[in-house]
């Protein structure tokens, strides 16, 4: 009975400490970026509106904005543009594409069709921002402030919940009370 | 010579893998192979970039051909790709304060391992010598190994 006892602990034990570890694995999938808290990589691309303009992160410097990751060719990224206009709406912060490895012709038809929610869109035909930002899927939401720092990263859809939840909240006072 | 050896081997899998990169130079061809092979495709997560077929992989094969024809070390191909995507990219994890335990753990199980069987040795010789010397005093130990 005895020389059971310490294998049957050990035992319980590790199905304790598995049990903790899987229930509370942070959304299973999502990587976290090693890039949050460090200055968002530096990028100019043409832009969608006008290829022969730049959208270029040294212009951005001194506000808040949030950089969306999509393309026409991803799926999920239909299902969270009703949100992006919301936010656009609210007039909290700017919100700036990154049209990932698109065709313009079709990145210029969705706006049209499902509205443009975006300042600019910056169009990365190589993919080469894009992995810049460690981007794995579409749509990916970064939240830079004024100094550039990527303060936040969202990968899905953007939600009404991770809107209000985590990304107002961050915003300094003033931008935040303009939603 | 390993280096050879591993591209040869890697070679013969070339025939079906996705990936059709050539390098000019064998040697960085094989230092590409052994690159893609331990560095993970983030999309599909549990293939490395050598078998992935999406396009997020053959981008990230692009540019660990680039880096590696800009003369940069496997060390440093790999700070590229962990600077953009975090430790999660390497199927290897380096050693640091966070990763300690994973490379340590088999090695202290072992030693436990090491240490129950050289108790339960231990204490089978002492029941033998109790065996032979049924008059010693210290049959305590021999009954508690037996039952």
């Amino acid at each position: 009975m005895n020389r059971f006892a310490l294998p049957m602990a050990v035992f319980v034990a590790l199905v304790v400490v598995l049990a903790i570890g899987i229930e509370h694995s942070p959304q299973k999938g999502i990587i976290a970026s090693p890039l949050i808290g460090k200055p968002a990589p530096p990028f100019s691309l043409p832009s969608l509106a006008d290829p022969v303009r730049a959208v270029a992160s040294a212009d951005l410097k001194g506000r808040w904005y949030l950089l969306n990751v999509w393309g026409t060719w991803c799926f999920e990224c239909r299902a969270e543009h009703q949100m992006l206009l919301e936010a656009r709406d609210a007039h909290a912060l700017p919100l700036i594409g990154l049209d990932w490895k698109d065709d313009d012709a079709q990145a210029r038809e969705w706006l049209t069709q499902l509205g443009n929610p975006y300042e600019a869109v910056a169009l990365d035909h190589s993919g080469s921002t894009a992995v810049d930002f460690g981007v794995y899927g579409a749509p990916e939401t970064f939240l830079i402030n004024a100094q550039g720092i990527i303060v936040y990263k969202y990968v899905g859809p953007l939600t009404r919940d991770v809107w209000t939840n985590e990304i107002l909240p961050r915003l300094p006072p003033h931008a935040a009370a303009r939603s | 010579m390993v280096a050879t050896t591993i591209a040869g081997a890697l070679l013969t899998l070339r025939a079906w893998a996705v990936d059709p990169t050539e390098l000019p130079d064998p040697r960085l061809q094989a230092r590409y192979l052994a690159l893609t092979h331990e560095l993970r495709c983030m999309q599909c997560q549990n293939e490395t970039l050598a078998d992935s077929p999406v396009e997020l992989a053959a981008d990230l094969r692009h540019h660990v051909r680039d880096l590696l024809l800009q003369g940069k070390s496997d060390d440093e191909v790999r700070a590229w790709m962990v600077a953009r995507y975090g430790d999660f990219i390497l199927f290897r994890p380096r050693f640091s304060p966070r990763t300690a335990w994973l490379w340590l753990a088999p090695g202290v199980a072992l030693l436990i391992g090491a240490g129950v069987c050289w108790r339960i040795v231990r204490g089978r010789a002492a029941l033998v010598d109790a065996d032979r010397e049924p008059v010693a005093g210290d049959d305590t130990e021999a009954q508690d190994t037996r039952g």
